[in-house]
């Protein structure tokens, strides 16, 4: 869902990281490409500019860590902002103590709102709540009839009254009803409004003000361009909504309308609708999205697991002995257990940048148990063996293999292996790390690749 | 000379004449609204706030500031990064060759030229010269569909005499062939639906026969919302398309996508998907009477070649107009 902004940052970052050191150059462009990036994935512009700004103060304060190269470092700060930006820990629905829950949904024509309430009676219902939904869209042809069909597929009961009767008044007879019937919860589906149609809004007003509903929920079409923004200054003026349920998120939206509105409102992302089933529809978990909006894999937390386990020294001290391959079984041990120490490996392949794009690694299972053995091998060798391994022939070999209980060929590969590994190392050290986008591209995948738009602004 | 109805439909060697009507009374349309120049109102305001950002001081001095403030302009109507760039970097040169004197008023009416220029691209009429003709409506779910074809159907019969078939198939979401029956009751056309969860195809195949039997000058036909990334329901509307086809050689005879306003940078991956899955005539863009300008239809004409044929400005039947470029362009910087 916002893949694209993921590959368009990805593709940004992995320039900037290529050339060592940030300079303010540097960091000029990938705010360049980031504010347009963000721009085509619809955040307004305002949101933009602003999210810009912050992002290039921050990487240019920065202390650029040795153990990282200046690129992790501008992608840690644009992920943690742009997590800030999309509602850091998520808000979740009000339930009263007692008696009738009531919420109400608000938005636009064909955001999606009768849909969404049906979605949500639906997930309440399977939380084992007694969810009713009072019709109060009695503008739009037939949207009555549309409400009772899909609540009744989630399982909610539908209070209508036909289109004679003023929403107002179906709305406080709807939660007299869901407290006689004692429901858990009462939705109140609302017609789509424009927001500047002030005798519209003004119903809704008078509407929230008859049910003194717990939670306002938005709905926002994930669509959405430039004028999210104003739409929902407007609603959050007379709605007073709580939240927002983001829908057709399933299309390939970029999703920008999101940010925007939680970064103009402050209201979070409380739902997500995924498709067209009644299922598909989740609660918004605004830090597992921000990754995703990276699409580096979890790249946040595996930053800050190197940096718990690794000091800087020994970062600095490991980049040395890769570069003028003098790195040993030794180190290659002690590197291991770090690595380890950091979560089981298969976890960690999942964080690492590019590996997200490799789409063939996702299916491989790496066992700890082959790392377990690695281990146990190298253990069985005296200190002289771990730092010239090119020794280990024959009789050496059938000692270390029944040493770790392993076979011959398994020390035989592991060596081997090892030997392989210091050459790759020394070509990354020396600065050909291997990049997201070019692995991307050598998996037929969609590195974006267009010209890109002259665009002044920074 | 503002766009008509007429000017918009091209009618070939069929008899046809053209009765500008007013909707009959407020009954037909959605109630307790408030009157429609209150919508008009609106719509200005709007207009008038984007006008006064723009004009204030825009042209005062050009510098590299004028044309700063002027992508932001354009970016603020969802007109894209690329769009914005090739058209103020054409502005730009233009004024820095002298072919548009450094001056504030020429340089923003030539402005509306380009955007309306680029507005214009493709610009052809709604085809209804087939007898009967067919129209296909499509689009993302809650663009305005079934909203714009019960406004289109009262137009063509209240204002060209022409007898309306609708083809309900949108079997897919509930409720929809009763929102499409209201409409043709509303507007005086017959309907041939089906029960939800029926085959669109064999909607679509009953429409059409029944359009040729009984001898009607225009078929409809609605298809149910669907995002374009949703491929076996792309795909399904391939072969609705297919049906009609082979039912009537050369039909649909004009194919709508219909785009809302708010859209922003999606509207084009929408239109492409729509355009490979069914070859779109024409897009229908609706909710205009809001604040969002439909900026991203400028992306549309350019990449894809599809023009804009008709707007939706507000909820009544009369709010569906043809599209003027001109106008559209001018509503997307100011003036009115």
């Amino acid at each position: 869902m916002f893949d694209q902004l993921s590959d368009r940052l990805q593709a940004t970052l992995s320039t900037v990281s290529s050339r060592g050191k940030l300079t303010e150059d540097g960091v000029d462009k990938a705010m360049r490409e980031i504010r347009l990036a963000l721009l085509e994935a619809d955040v307004n512009f305002k949101v933009v500019k602003a999210f810009t700004t912050r992002v290039k103060e921050r990487c240019l304060g920065a202390d650029v860590m040795g153990s990282l190269n200046p690129g992790q470092q501008v992608v840690k700060i644009v992920n943690e902002e742009l997590t800030e930006l999309m509602g850091g820990a998520g808000r979740d629905l009000v339930f009263s103590n007692r008696g009738t829950t009531v919420i109400m949904m608000a938005g636009l024509q064909g955001s999606g709102k009768t849909t969404a309430c049906a979605k949500l009676a639906k997930l309440l219902t399977k939380e084992g709540k007694r969810v009713a939904i009072a019709a109060c869209d009695v503008y739009r042809p037939a949207a009555i009839q549309q409400l009772e069909t899909v609540g009744k597929r989630a399982g909610a009961v539908v209070y209508q009254q036909g289109t004679d009767v003023d929403p107002v008044e179906i709305a406080g007879w709807a939660l007299d009803k869901a407290k006689d019937e004692n429901r858990d919860v009462l939705i109140i589906d609302t017609a789509g409004r424009l927001h500047i149609d002030t005798e519209l809004m003004d119903e809704l007003v008078r509407i929230r003000k008859v049910v003194k509903p717990h939670n306002v929920l938005l709905v926002v079409d994930a669509m959405t361009g430039q004028d999210a923004v104003g739409v929902a200054e407007s609603f959050s003026d007379s709605a007073e909504f709580d939240g927002v349920i983001i829908s057709k998120l399933d299309g390939d939206a970029r999703g920008g309308a999101a940010l925007s509105v939680k970064a103009v409102t402050g209201k979070p992302i409380i739902f997500a609708s995924t498709g067209e089933k009644l299922e598909d529809f989740d609660r918004f978990h605004p830090d597992r999205m921000s990754s995703r909006i990276l699409g580096m894999g979890d790249v946040l937390s595996l930053i800050e697991k190197a940096e718990e386990q690794v000091s800087e020294e020994d970062a600095e001290e490991l980049q040395k002995k890769m570069a003028e391959e003098t790195f040993t079984l030794e180190d290659f041990l002690k590197q291991m257990r770090q690595i380890r120490k950091m979560g089981p490996i298969g976890n960690l392949m999942g964080m690492m940048p590019g590996m997200g794009a490799m789409k063939g690694l996702k299916d491989v299972d790496i066992d700890d148990g082959e790392l377990d053995r690695v281990e146990a091998i190298i253990l069985s060798m005296t200190p002289y063996e771990r730092a010239y391994p090119e020794i280990i022939k024959g009789s050496r070999r059938r000692r270390i293999a029944e040493g770790s209980g392993t076979k011959i060929q398994a020390v035989n590969n592991m060596v081997k292996q090892f030997g392989q590994m210091r050459t790759l190392m020394k070509q990354m050290a020396n600065g050909k790390m291997p990049d997201p986008q070019q692995l991307a591209r050598m998996q037929g995948g969609k590195a974006a690749k267009a010209p890109r738009p002259k665009i002044r602004r920074r | 000379m503002p766009t008509t109805w007429n000017d918009i439909l091209d009618f070939g060697d069929r008899d046809v004449s053209f009765t500008p009507a007013e909707p009959a009374g407020d009954g037909d349309s959605p109630k307790k609204r408030g009157a429609f120049s209150r919508l008009r109102e609106s719509l200005a305001k709007s207009r008038r706030a984007l006008s006064e950002e723009i004009t204030s001081s825009l042209f005062d001095r050009i510098d590299e500031e004028t044309w700063e403030r002027l992508e932001e302009a354009l970016i603020l109507a969802d007109a894209g990064a690329t769009t914005t760039a090739q058209v103020v970097e054409r502005l730009e040169h233009e004024v820095d060759s002298g072919a548009v004197p450094p001056d504030g008023v020429a340089i923003k009416a030539r402005l509306v030229e380009i955007l309306a220029e680029i507005a214009s691209t493709n610009r052809s009429k709604i085809d209804l010269s087939n007898d009967p003709a067919v129209l296909l409506m499509t689009g993302v779910n809650g663009t305005g569909k079934t909203t714009s074809i019960g406004k289109i159907a009262w137009h063509l019969k209240n204002e060209f005499g022409l007898s309306v078939l609708l083809g309900a198939a949108d079997t897919y979401r509930a409720a929809a062939a009763e929102q499409l029956t209201t409409w043709a009751e509303r507007a005086g056309a017959d309907i041939i639906r089906s029960n939800e969860g029926a085959d669109p195809g064999s909607v679509a195949f009953d429409a059409v026969s029944a359009a040729k039997a009984r001898g009607v000058d225009v078929l409809i036909i609605d298809t149910a919302g669907r995002l374009h990334t949703q491929g076996n329901l792309m795909d399904e509307l391939g072969k609705v398309r297919r049906v009609i086809e082979k039912q009537m050689p050369g039909a649909p005879h004009e194919t709508l996508i219909s785009i809302d306003a708010t859209t922003g940078q999606n509207g084009l991956r929408q239109a492409k998907a729509f355009a490979e899955a069914t070859d779109v005539d024409g897009v229908v863009l609706t909710k205009l009477d809001g604040t969002a300008k439909g900026g991203i239809t400028l992306a549309i004409a350019t990449e894809l070649g599809i023009p804009v044929k008709l707007i939706g400005v507000g909820e009544k039947l009369e709010d569906l107009r043809p599209f003027d470029p001109t106008d559209f362009a001018s509503a997307l910087l100011d003036e009115d």
